[in-house]
């Protein structure tokens, strides 16, 4: 069977369900569609891009109240306070994303906890919202002139939903933006180095998630046609979180298998546990609690992983696309000045990494920086790419001062950068990776990319990638998990990935340590040809025979200042190039 | 708002914020550790009033049946651990600290009627019986997930969070309960009198602030929790056993939060769930200490502490609302001071 033929059988399943099921159970689905469409968020959010949320319940919340205030205070179509609905829960979740999205580390889901409680304590004591008793005679809701009164008749409208947003997830994830949205969880720093904009894409996640809760909140409230803070607590916005991981937080319908097991199993825990204590209460939590705990220790991937391995849902294209050629970034023309650096001093503390560096790179030159270890090499790249700011000095690129700017602005400016320990996500493949370098030569945006009305682009993006691959000789891996590959290939990836940015300069941090013979001398005869058709190469080199054989001029650096500077052959011969090397003229 | 209705709030807050003070000190502890974001820390402040409560009531404490549960799943996973690695030597230890003790404890509070001892002798039972809970917390969830990233290690803690709110509730049931004061002494100035009660707390948090400041900056052990916090592998290399660390900080977290719930019992009536809002607000001095400071976290709870008492008064409705939204400022001002280093997963 084909994955296209299972997610065929898994519609007619779903379509067919309420014409044989019971009330019962379509009253059970209803509620799971509810939570999967909270839990698509999340794996969005925390699966994806690493953001963990505690509080999407209140966002339902949001969603849930605005259209149940509106509809039943000033009569308004369902349909127009849906509208209403999202436009208040985005303008919420932009402030408050604005402010808790700062937030680092394990400060963000301590920030959600926070204003989880806090906006479910201000629904259960605004007057105008009924306090904690709730709103009740909330109208229905009619579609092309049918009215949906009951939950048979809603399950249409939930499932529908809940398909489409996974839908539109899941076109967004295979996508540029989506690339971007994937290096977020282990890769910022790359991300940024490539052109991008992590903050952006943090918040679009965030907002995403938060519509999505806001839309289930609006159903949840047409369904049932009253409203109270109850479902919008803190403990509600965990259970969600739970859906999330226990289904599998990396895949859009472990969100869907995550909601079908916790909302089943709620059910059943709270038929029979109030029967085995002989007392009532919410005793299901500690279920929940002990198989989340599992969960975690024992298959921190959640269920879905394990399912799909029994079933042939691997779909991952082979297949390159063929596609127009991307737009060139740089041209390059006869060897004019493109970096200088200089007088630069970087001062860490006490610790002068860098002391009054000057150098320069031309269009069609390769430079290369040696040193003994530690010597500032990397600090030298680190203020020249905007990783680090200098302390004083100045550095010019294509004529125009960068000091000061981040490291995504200069990558804007076409300059690209590896990292001297290898900065890949592993588990995208190899030509995902590579695509993430041609980032800023791809414009179109989230609308695009949810509706992939961006193929074409993407195309483009996609077939540049593959070039590159090939260009560096890995296209045997193409379609493999960057992580697979050994540490050599991983360094050729990194060069594959700068030079998919169609960059201007390219600097490399140690591109030849862990490359084979062979393999160092086809990146050296692949380094001759792009220096041929006018790029600007630095590189930060330690073989020797490497750089000797390959730089068209060689600056040395020794604690964080220049000792020679000048052709390979000359600083193989300068004295103190000898000393700080060899410690001494033979 | 006179003078009087000031200062009677004010002492409120005072009391209030001693005890966040107190687990802000054990959240920081926790978390500098093992990494471990202490969300169950309300609940062992619910267990602790809760067990003391039941004392006096002259019931058996629910937490007696927890104690000799977790120590039976604990015993088994040790053994099961033992002789997978052929330790024998470590079966008595594990016997004895999971079986046996429980079961002495048992023995204990079954055969004589606690309600009539003295209120030393029932606080200290009721902290031999809350407190082991901790370590054997950190048995099960923590100790196989140490190595895990700390979002990771929230999650998990949120979920045992849970677990112990359910269990509560099977334990003690839905109705709160409050404990006899420990003395009726107050003290007059003037026309404001401080009770004793606050007297109690303050001097308690004070001296137990005291004690743990000596005792990491003086003792063996104390020395080996601050070497973990600082490099976990380091600790390690030099002979500090990371599981010892582990559960030592459960311990100490534990036992303050049981002490601060036994503080509390005759100052508010406490519900199976009450510790999770208290426990929250510690956080929120902790988080004001950066997660790192504990004078810093503990003068940020006393804030806490007195914010929350006189919004109770301007906006009672609102006082949770209030405190709550408070710490987003808070988080962001820590978050754009403190350097944040990508955590590889």
């Amino acid at each position: 069977m084909t994955p296209r033929r299972v997610l065929a059988l898994f519609l007619c399943l779903v379509a067919l369900a309420p014409l044989v099921l019971s009330e019962f159970y379509v009253t059970l689905l209803n509620y799971i569609g509810l939570s999967a469409l909270v839990a698509l968020g999340l794996v969005l959010l925390t699966g994806v891009g690493g953001l963990t949320s505690f509080g999407q319940a209140a966002f339902v919340g949001l969603g849930a109240y605005t259209s149940a205030y509106l509809a039943t205070v000033f009569a308004l179509s369902p349909w127009l306070t849906l509208a209403a609905g999202m436009v208040v829960t985005a303008v919420v979740a932009l402030l408050l994303g604005w402010m808790t999205l700062r937030l680092s580390g394990h400060y963000l889901p301590l920030g959600t906890i926070a204003w989880g409680i806090s906006l479910y304590f201000l629904f259960g004591n605004l007057e105008f919202l009924g306090g904690h008793t709730g709103l009740g005679g909330i109208p229905v809701v009619s579609l092309l002139g049918f009215e949906l009164k009951d939950g048979r008749d809603f399950y249409f409208l939930i499932w529908v939903v809940l398909l489409g947003a996974v839908w539109l997830t899941q076109n967004l994830l295979d996508s540029r933006e989506g690339r971007a949205i994937r290096a977020l969880k282990g890769g910022v720093l790359m991300a940024e180095a490539m052109g991008v904009d992590t903050a952006r894409s943090k918040i679009v996640i965030f907002l995403i998630a938060a519509l999505f809760a806001s839309v289930s909140g609006w159903l949840y409230v047409h369904l049932q046609r009253f409203v109270n803070p109850t479902p919008f607590g803190l403990h509600i916005g965990i259970e969600y979180l739970f859906m999330a991981v226990v289904g599998g937080a990396a895949s859009v319908w472990g969100a869907v298998v995550g909601a079908g097991v916790i909302t089943v199993l709620k059910q059943w825990l709270q038929d029979l546990l109030p029967q085995l204590f002989g007392a009532s209460g919410n005793f299901e939590v500690i279920v929940f609690g002990v198989l989340m705990v599992v969960v975690l220790q024992r298959a921190r991937e959640g269920l879905w992983p394990m399912l799909s391995q029994w079933m042939p849902v691997h779909s991952s294209r082979r297949q390159v696309p063929i596609a127009d050629f991307l737009n060139k970034q740089c041209s390059f023309g006869g060897s004019e000045l493109i970096l200088e650096v200089r007088d630069v001093t970087k001062r860490f503390g006490g610790l002068m990494a860098n002391n009054q560096m000057s150098l320069s790179v031309r269009a069609g030159e390769v430079m290369a920086l040696i040193g003994p270890n530690g010597a500032g090499k990397s600090t030298m790249f680190n203020c020249i790419s905007g990783v680090d700011g200098p302390t004083s000095g100045d550095v010019f690129f294509r004529g125009v001062s960068i000091v000061g700017l981040d490291a995504r602005r200069i990558a804007r400016r076409g300059m690209s950068r590896t990292f001297q320990h290898v900065r890949l996500l592993p588990a995208m493949t190899v030509i995902e990776n590579v695509a993430i370098g041609a980032h800023l030569r791809g414009h179109r945006g989230i609308t695009a990319s949810m509706l992939h009305l961006e193929r074409a682009e993407e195309n483009s993006l996609l077939a540049e990638a593959a070039r590159q691959v090939e260009r560096v000789g890995l296209k045997d891996f193409m379609f493999e998990a960057a992580g697979s590959l050994a540490l050599g290939q991983q360094r050729l990836l990194e060069v594959a990935r700068a030079l998919a940015s169609n960059p201007c300069l390219l600097l490399l941090d140690e591109p030849a340590a862990g490359l084979r013979y062979l393999e160092k001398q086809a990146l050296a005869e692949l380094l001759r040809r792009l220096r041929d058709d006018g790029m600007a190469i630095l590189l930060v080199e330690h073989d020797m025979d490497f750089v000797m054989g390959l730089a068209d001029r060689v600056v040395v650096m020794e604690f964080g200042e220049k000792i020679a500077e000048g052709l390979p052959e000359e600083v193989q011969r300068n004295p103190a190039v000898l000393q700080a090397y060899l410690g001494g003229v033979a | 708002m006179d003078l009087q209705i000031a200062l009677l709030l004010g002492q409120d807050g005072i009391t209030n914020g001693a005890i966040y003070a107190l687990l802000s000190l054990a959240l920081v502890l926790v978390f500098a550790v093992t990494r471990v974001i202490f969300i169950p820390q309300g609940e062992f402040v619910a267990f602790g009033a809760l067990t003391l409560a039941s004392f006096q009531a002259g019931k058996t404490p629910g937490t007696l049946w927890l104690l000799l549960g977790a120590g039976f799943v604990v015993a088994i996973v040790d053994l099961v651990v033992a002789w997978r690695r052929r330790k024998w030597r470590r079966v008595p230890a594990i016997l004895g600290w999971n079986l046996v003790y429980p079961a002495l404890m048992a023995g204990l509070i079954l055969s004589i009627e606690p309600s009539k001892w003295p209120l030393l002798a029932q606080i200290s039972l009721a902290l031999a019986l809350v407190v082991p809970l901790g370590p054997m917390m950190y048995r099960l969830a923590f100790q196989p997930l140490a190595e895990a990233p700390v979002l990771v290690l929230l999650i998990v803690s949120v979920a045992v969070h849970l677990v112990l709110v359910g269990l509560g509730l099977v334990f003690f049931g839905a109705e709160g309960s409050r404990a006899a004061s420990f003395s009726d002494v107050s003290l007059d100035i003037g026309e404001f009198s401080i009770t004793g009660q606050t007297l109690a707390v303050v001097l308690t948090s004070g001296v137990l602030i005291v004690v743990l400041y000596q005792f990491f900056g003086r003792s063996l052990y104390g020395k080996a929790l601050r070497a973990t916090a600082i490099n976990r592998t380091g600790a390690r290399l030099m002979g500090i056993s990371t599981v010892m660390a582990g559960k030592l900080s459960f311990l100490l977290a534990a036992g303050i939060g049981a002490l601060s719930g036994i503080l509390i019992a005759p100052i508010t009536t406490v519900y199976y769930d009450t510790g999770f809002l208290i426990g929250l607000k510690g956080f929120v001095g902790a988080i004001i200490g950066g997660l790192a400071s504990y004078p810093v976290a503990a003068v940020g709870a006393v804030a806490v502490g007195l914010l929350e008492s006189y919004s109770s008064f301007y906006a009672s409705a609102f006082k949770e609302v209030i405190v709550f939204t408070l710490i987003i400022p808070m988080l962001l001002w820590r978050s754009l001071t403190t350097r944040h280093v990508e955590e590889e997963s």
